[in-house]
């Protein structure tokens, strides 16, 4: 049974394929209207994440299927003690896909072992969240037409950031690429990203704490944020939030087609003066989102032989 | 124990130095009857210095373990007190319930009856990493 448990888990090949399925949905997304008809799609969120959860059921309507499912442990059955395995079993019966957020690393994993249904990992505590990773991968085919030879910046959280070190590994399996690093060295890219990923693959790439020093190169800029819930103490984490704010006086010696990604949701590193720079993709990013899960469902449907 | 007259039991050998006391829990020889002797930091010609287990007595040998703990060293079964098998031993490509994953944020961590296993995944640097969260073991 084929699932998504981990970017990796799909080839060039297969990505390249689920962007040229997503591309005909905004294209002609009445043709999908139906293609999910009485299939079941199950949101088992073990942790709210109310964005995933609502992008992974709208995907599912607009293909003309169904959502069934809990948006938090407390609702579960795990509240009552069960275990992944267990629920995993459960669904199959009831579901046809299920997507599955949880605060434990490898969760989903565990949960494809045992169900007889693809399982979509919709993010697995600070591990995994390969749709995110699509979404990046689909906004960046969508307004770059390219994943070789791009100059990406990634700004900000670079050690917790699950979705940076995910796409960087993503983009590292193309030719040509530069990374620039921006972030205070507490939030550093960790020593074992650099050494698995980027070095192994001879991608170029520099460190820096400043982004006006970098920004005339790039072309996409990826901001993160930093989380509260990664620090042990309040304090640093007050200190390094505003570290990089993105305002538009920051953009005056950026490149005319630099496209500017957020994973969403921000706090205050982008200020609401960016959104109306045609620069700034972060919303049309999550509304790639949609179309990129409704590729995924199908594509893993069709594996299973259900559509 | 006279540590050279074995009569029934294996020798393993050519143990990186400092290795035979991790071998030696991983393979659970302090749980067993018979006589077992460590001999830490022996001469090697090959090696300068190494370790060496041997145990008298037929015990169940965890050959997986070994060949996770030191992919270098070489198992000698003894059988009336004659060497009667040399083993070099291949890193096993998943081990089962042979380590434990310590990561907090690891499923395994909050479900106790699931099977820790970790995947070799770099077999240059001897890397093992855990199939839930890929915390790298560490011997
Ligand atoms: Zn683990």
């Amino acid at each position: 049974m084929k699932s998504l448990i981990d970017i990796l888990d799909f080839t060039v090949e297969e990505i390249d394929e689920l962007l040229v399925v997503a591309n005909d949905i905004i294209a002609d997304p009445k043709k999908y209207s139906e293609m999910c008809k009485g299939k079941k799609l199950a949101t088992l969120f073990f942790e709210p994440s109310t964005r995933t959860r609502l992008s992974f059921e709208a995907a599912m309507y607009e293909l003309g299927g169904n959502v069934l499912g809990f948006s938090e442990a407390a609702s579960s059955s795990s509240a009552k003690g069960e275990s992944v395995a267990d629920t995993a079993k459960m669904i199959s019966c009831y579901a046809d896909i299920i997507a599955m957020r949880h605060p434990k690393e490898g969760a989903p994993l565990v949960a494809a072992m045992n169900a007889s249904i693809p399982v979509i990992n919709a993010g697995d505590g600070g591990h995994n969240h390969p749709t995110q990773t699509l979404t990046d991968l689909l906004t960046i085919n969508r307004e770059k037409g390219r994943f070789d030879n791009l100059k990406i910046g990634f700004c900000g959280d670079l050690k917790f950031g699950r979705t940076v070190h995910s796409l960087i590994n993503a983009m590292s399996r193309y030719e040509g690429n530069k990374v620039y690093l921006v972030s205070p060295t507490e939030l550093k890219l960790p020593d074992y990203v650099k050494k698995d990923v980027l070095d192994k693959k001879n991608i170029e790439y520099i460190e820096t704490q400043s982004l006006d020093e970098v920004m005339p190169e790039l072309d996409i800029l990826y901001m993160t944020r930093v989380q509260r819930e990664r620090f042990f103490n309040e304090e640093e984490y007050l200190r390094l939030k505003d570290r990089y704010i993105l305002v538009p006086e920051k953009l005056t010696n950026a490149k005319e087609d630099l496209i500017i990604m957020h994973p969403l949701p921000r706090v205050n590193e982008i200020s609401v003066k960016v959104d109306e720079d045609k620069r700034a993709c972060y919303f049309r990013q999550a509304l790639y989102g949609k179309y990129i899960r409704m590729a995924l469902i199908l594509k893993l449907l069709k594996e299973a032989g259900t559509i | 124990m006279n540590i050279d007259s074995i009569k029934d039991g294996f020798v393993i050998d050519h143990i990186t130095a400092g290795r035979g006391m991790r071998i030696y829990e991983l393979l659970e020889l302090d749980k067993i009857d018979c006589p077992v002797a460590i001999i830490m930091n022996a001469g090697s010609k090959k090696m300068g210095k190494k370790d060496i287990i041997k145990v008298d007595g037929n015990v169940p040998l965890n050959l997986e373990v070994i060949g996770y703990a030191d992919p270098k060293v070489t198992v000698n079964i003894i059988k009336d007190s004659k060497l009667c098998e040399k083993l070099t031993i291949p890193m096993p490509e998943t081990l089962t319930n042979v380590i434990f994953c310590k990561n907090p944020r690891c499923i395994t961590s909050v479900e106790q009856e699931l099977e820790h296993i970790f995947k070799l995944t770099d077999r240059d640097e001897n890397v093992y990493r855990c199939i839930y969260c890929e915390t790298k073991a560490s011997l």
